[in-house]
């Protein structure tokens, strides 16, 4: 019987995401499609740092997603025309922020801990429509693109190849899975687990538990920062609905969806939800009622996701 | 010096009291067992000394130290370890990673993202040493939560003591155990306690267990210290029997 293999999986997946910008068109689809995916991936996988690594659940992860991806495009908008620069501000916003709020939420759990994290993210979602003088209000931040990437030697024109944007993003994803992988492994993402298994445990073992639970919020929050900003360059564009709450409930949606204690499983969930909707959407308006069909039958018959499926078939 | 006194410590829930006016002394190297009818207080006893509920009045002291008021991580670092009443274990861990933390947090490495090799290994050592000696070697690869409930609670001890206490507080380490099973705990109990000089508060309902392992026992109830003595003291006095032994025999 065929077996499923941890390190064939990475591999299996890592193939499929190298090779996409190739056989996407092939199937009728096109590479911004795969663009998007890998971003919302890491913007998952980084929700499920917390989710599925600390046993945390945040529903306003898209405040510093939309954070990233404001400060990314402000910044190339007024200040300094390239694009590092750009997602490095962007990154510091987002982390900033989510380091000063920690604080006030990481005593909280449950659902007290998610409707604190709602209401901070509609906090922002509030400021980016309100202050039009910078934000541009609903009408976003436009008039402003992506800078090729200019590396001294040579230029990288991520602004006019998709492809190259398209591995620009697997490579910021790459990245970023590798540093949140060795993290996990180490001492520190060891005291993550113990906290999600059993929390009481966990401070009987000496672990302060409020404060290693900011810590792995601001993981995670870097993180989706980091994921904000490639979403506002690959769209040259931000307004707030990358902030609003129901971005956050996709995130969640994607990581659940895809198996949240899987470390791929984000980004399994990431596809199926992106694909669901690029496919659905161009027959009908109401393609999440379709998406949100498929998450409750997963939910009642896989709770482990889909991910979590295929691992245990393969078990048995 | 005594290495824990209790205050005359009271805690109150509402109209309840459910510990009043309690003191207790343990000495270094002593086995102090608390027993008591259902009810009694030990677990809201014990936990007010390892931090988990605060007392409405009364002091603590450990190691000459007032701990009253301090956060259950703080009460760690200085020595106190404790397992509860329903075994609190990282079930979806094996049991060489369930050790694993206890022991890298001991020693003081839970904000670190990577280890040398030597503290690695070191690390690796000593859990197979916990491993070793509570008999869970063959199984250490399994997930703790399909161990047997004495498999269990042998994981949970091993990783309180994995802090490496000062003070050991065991509530009813053989609740809910076959004969087998209640004898390899309190061997494993007496070995720590005989062998290792360590300090241990236990509460316990098994009467053998009780009187074939404490230095000295305290006897609450309703909420109050009814006696308190050797095992041979407490077995004649005539409170106890009335509210307690009488009752259960």
């Amino acid at each position: 019987m065929w077996k499923f293999d941890k390190r064939a999986g990475d591999v299996l997946v890592w193939a499929l995401v190298l090779t996409a910008p190739f056989w996407l068109p092939a199937l009728g689809s096109y590479v911004e499609l795969g663009t998007r995916v890998v971003i919302y991936a890491l913007a998952a996988m980084a929700l499920n740092f917390l989710l599925g690594y600390t046993g945390v659940l945040s529903f306003g992860h898209a405040a510093y997603f939309g954070l990233g991806a404001y400060g990314t495009a402000l910044t190339i908008k007024y200040l300094c025309p390239s694009t590092p620069v750009g997602m490095l501000a962007g990154t510091v916003l987002g982390t900033a922020a989510a380091a000063l709020i920690g604080p006030l939420i990481a005593r909280l759990r449950g659902v007290y801990f998610a409707m604190c994290t709602i209401a901070f993210g509609q906090v922002f979602y509030f400021i980016a429509f309100q202050w039009r003088s910078l934000t541009g209000g609903d009408d976003g931040v436009s008039a402003w693109h992506r800078m090729p990437l200019d590396l001294g030697f040579t230029t990288i024109d991520i602004l006019n190849n998709n492809k190259a944007f398209y591995y620009f993003c697997v490579l910021v994803l790459a990245a970023s899975a590798a540093a949140m992988a060795y993290l996990l492994r180490s001492p520190f993402g060891r005291t993550l687990l113990a906290i999600r298994e059993n929390e009481r445990r966990a401070r009987f073992l000496g672990i302060p538990v409020d404060r290693h639970i900011w810590m792995s919020w601001v993981i995670s929050c870097f993180f989706v920062s980091v994921a904000g900003t490639l979403f506002t360059l690959m769209n040259d564009f931000v307004d707030p609905r990358a902030v609003r709450w129901d971005q956050s409930g996709n995130f969640v949606i994607m990581a659940v969806l895809g198996g949240m204690r899987s470390f791929w499983g984000p980004l399994i969930g990431a596809a199926i939800f992106l694909i669901l909707q690029d496919y659905v959407s161009s027959h009908t308006e109401n393609w999440m009622s379709f998406v949100g069909l498929f998450f409750v039958l997963i939910v009642l018959f896989f709770p482990r996701g889909v991910l979590g499926l295929i691992r245990r078939k393969s078990a048995s | 010096m005594s290495l824990l006194k209790v205050e005359n410590v009271s805690k109150r829930f509402g109209e309840l009291v459910a510990v009043n006016d309690v003191s207790m002394t343990v000495e270094p190297g002593e086995l102090r067992a608390v027993i008591g009818p259902n009810g009694a207080g030990k677990t809201t006893f014990f936990n007010m000394i390892s931090g988990f509920l605060t007392q409405t009045s009364g002091r603590i002291i450990f190691d000459g130290d007032d701990i009253s008021n301090l956060l259950p991580a703080r009460r760690v670092w200085r020595g106190i370890a404790r397992t509860f009443q329903i075994t609190e274990v990282f079930p979806e861990l094996t049991a060489r990673e369930n050790l694993r933390i206890a022991v890298e947090v001991a020693a003081g490495y839970r904000v670190r993202t990577r280890l040398s090799r030597d503290a690695d290994s070191e690390v690796k050592a000593r859990v197979t040493d916990l491993l070793d000696m509570s008999g869970l070697i063959d199984k250490a690869d399994r997930l703790v939560g399909e161990l047997s409930h004495g498999d269990q609670r042998a994981t949970e001890i091993m990783m309180a003591l994995a802090l490496k206490p000062r003070l050991l507080l065991l509530d009813e380490p053989t609740a809910g155990m076959g004969d087998q099973e209640t004898y390899d705990i309190a061997q494993l109990i007496r070995k720590l306690h005989k062998d290792q000089k360590l300090s241990i508060v236990l509460i316990e309902h098994d009467m053998r267990v009780v009187f074939h392992l404490a230095d000295r026992i305290m006897v609450l109830a309703e909420g109050m210290m009814l006696a308190e003595g050797t095992p041979q003291e407490i077995a004649r006095n005539e409170a106890v029997q009335e509210a307690y032994l009488g009752k259960a025999a």
